[in-house]
């Protein structure tokens, strides 16, 4: 079974000590997440969304979201693996109507 | 010659068809069933959006790429799921190459497809395309394994460098996006389409059913239908209409149309006219 990740409590192995409370933005807006936060808690904090540490929801069905850091994608696969820094720019999109 | 799309490898006679079944369209790897791609902006209401599509019977729909904000929870891109409708995102509001591109791989990160609706414009008033930034994503675009359709003007030689730069399909627009002026230049249509090896579909400017009709007749192998279906007064009635619209149009062009002529043409008999003109002077 995947475990669940909760916000701010991630079990990824936190072997590169960071300053504690990274303030990062989160499509541009200041947001400060949990130390050794992952890019997996900070969609989980923006969407309201539980996720596994896969960064599907822990729900079923398809999140439809994407994350870019610093004007890179970031895979889905490396969401978890991918701990926030101080200053950090993510953007998270989604699909909205148009077109 | 009749038109015939580019897919259909044996064209059929229309009276072997069964019952008006408009066959799918092959772009790249993907298989488009219905020929009526739609998009869903311009409507507030999803239910009166889901209605519509459904009427419409299509199987591919566009979205946009945006930030995710509180207010997307019901997002279009369930309600899609829902439907079993394929989603077709695009990049619309792009401006440059880069957006275009770093849009298109989120995407194609987020919604799981290689599909991309490759849109770079100009300049927010005209909305037009700016087919040089467009020919430099689309290659770009192709090299990174996408499938893209791509947005263009209705110039005849762009489409070709597009297909070129490995568009799957090339979308020239009828007339500027929300305008509903119709297919302002049938004739570069016609010849993109004539001259095309990938599907064309026609993109913007269609206003009403009769202009979806028009564009399978020049050729097209599919038309994008947005506001006009949206914004129309009654979307589900007109979703409705779209949808026959383009089998119309589709078949009317493989039963090939009758030339065009400087006079008239009688088309009952001219012998046993019961009062002939010279006999009443």
């Amino acid at each position: 079974m995947i475990p669940v990740l909760t916000i701010g409590n991630s079990p990824v192995d936190q072997t590169v000590v960071r300053g504690p409370m990274p303030n990062v933005q989160i499509n541009s807006e200041p947001v400060t997440l949990d130390e050794g936060a992952t890019v997996v808690a900070a969609v989980a904090q923006t969407t309201g969304r539980e996720l596994t540490e896969s960064g599907t929801p822990a729900d079923g069905g398809r999140l439809g979201v994407a994350v870019a850091l610093a004007g890179e994608v970031v895979p889905r696969s490396r969401w978890a693996a991918t701990e926030l820094a101080e200053g950090d720019e993510l953007e998270i999109v989604t699909a909205v109507q148009g077109g | 010659m009749t038109t015939t799309p580019a897919t259909a490898s044996t064209p059929t006679p229309a009276s072997e068809t069964d019952g008006g079944v408009v066959p799918s369209v092959q772009i790249g790897s993907y298989t488009l069933e219905s020929r009526l791609i739609m998009g869903t902006g311009g409507i507030t209401d999803l239910a009166a959006l889901e209605k519509a599509l459904v009427q419409s019977g299509t199987t591919l729909t566009t979205v946009a790429m945006r930030r995710y904000s509180p207010e997307t929870k019901t997002s279009v891109f369930s309600m899609l799921e829902r439907l079993g409708i394929d989603v077709l995102p695009n990049t619309a509001g792009c401006y440059t190459v880069k957006d275009t591109v770093l849009t298109a791989e989120l995407g194609r990160e987020a919604l799981e497809t290689s599909l991309i609706k490759v849109e770079v414009i100009a300049d927010e008033h005209t909305l037009l395309p700016d087919v040089i930034e467009t020919l430099e994503a689309t290659e770009q675009l192709a090299d990174r394994g996408f499938i893209p359709l791509v947005y263009t003007s209705d110039d005849p030689a762009a489409a070709l460098r597009l297909e070129q730069a490995g568009a799957a399909a090339v979308m020239p627009l009828g007339a500027p996006i929300g305008t509903g002026l119709g297919i302002l230049n049938p004739h570069n249509i016609e010849l993109i389409c004539s001259r095309a090896k990938v599907p064309v579909v026609l993109d913007a400017g269609i206003g009403t059913a009769s202009e979806a009709a028009l564009a399978i007749e020049l050729g097209c192998s599919a038309v994008l239908v947005a506001s006009a279906v949206t914004r129309a007064q009654d979307p589900t009635a007109m979703a409705e209409a779209m949808r026959l619209a383009v089998a119309a149009g589709f078949h009317s062009a493989r039963a090939g149309r009758i030339p065009r002529r400087e006079h008239a043409l009688a088309s009952s008999p001219a012998e046993g006219i019961i009062n002939p003109l010279d006999t009443l002077t």
